[in-house]
């Protein structure tokens, strides 16, 4: 459940980074890559090393993606349908790789954002992420 | 169980010892020689109560909980934080032993203080997003496996000795 303020704080937040989305998105990704090795099995056909253009394109997507969503939380279903469809019968990944990514990105986010990434801020983005993946995933089954 | 707890458990037979690289050892090391126990321990119990409030359940003798403001203020939760920073250093320096090292600590959570083992991980989830706040870039993804990996350890030996 996420209050009004911190429906604000997450779309501040996402405004502040989308100048960074390559740089902190990527960053996201390698993190998960280092510590969750098996989530690297969905790139094989990419690029993921450390500054490749795959890599940071993916990055970019996934933090726009994430800023976009953000606008309008109550209309995520509608915002993420076509990446609904992509997920659940295109790229086939498992949702348990969701919530790996959503800490990674939390860890980048307070890494970049140091004291800024407030106790408050760490919980509305943990549960945005959360309502975010789980829309992602509706479609699976 | 929240959406984004990832401490993983790590299965441990009971002949087999956790393997650590050199790089493993230096960087726990590292990292726990340059951050301030007064400092992030407080601020990671801290933000588990606020990020997950479920987990204030134990904490009922704390007072006041009220709001994020009252809980970074609330200098019963500062000292226990720091308390369980100074329990993680034990891990730090026994870290080819951090099952038995825990094994006593094991047993209290579990029948005297009752704690799922499950709150152990949301706190190891907050320890790492205090410390990569606290060393930016250099809390590189290669530092945070190490250190994910070692609070892995220590959350399972931590939940080892409840039956």
């Amino acid at each position: 459940m996420l209050s009004n303020q911190e429906k604000m704080l997450i779309v501040q937040i996402w405004e502040r980074l989308t100048p960074v989305a390559e740089e902190i998105g990527a960053d996201a990704l390698l993190r998960m890559f280092a510590c969750f090795p098996g989530s690297k099995t969905y790139f094989s056909h990419l690029d993921i090393s450390r500054g490749s253009p795959h890599l940071l394109s993916l990055g970019k997507k996934i933090v726009l993606a994430l800023a976009e969503g953000s606008k309008d939380i109550s209309q995520l279903t509608v915002t993420l349908a076509p990446l609904q469809i992509m997920h659940a019968y295109q790229l086939r990944i498992d949702p348990t790789n969701f919530k790996l990514l959503s800490h990674c990105m939390l860890v980048a986010l307070s890494c970049h954002m140091r004291d800024d990434f407030t106790a408050v801020a760490h919980a509305a983005m943990d549960k945005y992420l959360s309502a975010f993946a789980a829309v992602l995933a509706e479609k699976y089954r | 169980m929240p959406e984004n707890s990832v401490s993983a458990d790590l299965q441990t037979e009971s002949h087999k010892m956790v393997e650590w690289t050199d790089f493993e050892r230096d960087t726990i090391q590292d990292i726990f020689s340059r951050i301030e126990y007064d400092v992030v321990g407080p601020a990671a119990l801290a933000r588990c109560l606020v990020v997950y409030p479920w987990t204030q359940r134990y904490f009922g003798g704390f007072g006041n909980l009220y709001n994020a403001a009252a809980i970074k203020g609330n200098p019963m939760v500062s000292k226990h934080g720091t308390t369980i920073l100074h329990g993680l250093d034990r891990a730090v320096k026994n870290m080819d032993d951090i099952k038995n090292t825990y094994a006593e600590l094991s047993v209290l959570h579990s029948e005297k203080l009752h704690v799922d083992p499950d709150n152990f991980k949301l706190l190891a989830d907050c320890l790492t997003i205090v410390v990569a706040a606290q060393l930016g870039n250099e809390f590189t993804g290669e530092v945070q496996a190490a250190f994910q990996k070692f609070l892995a350890v220590v959350v399972s030996s931590l939940g080892r000795q409840y039956h």
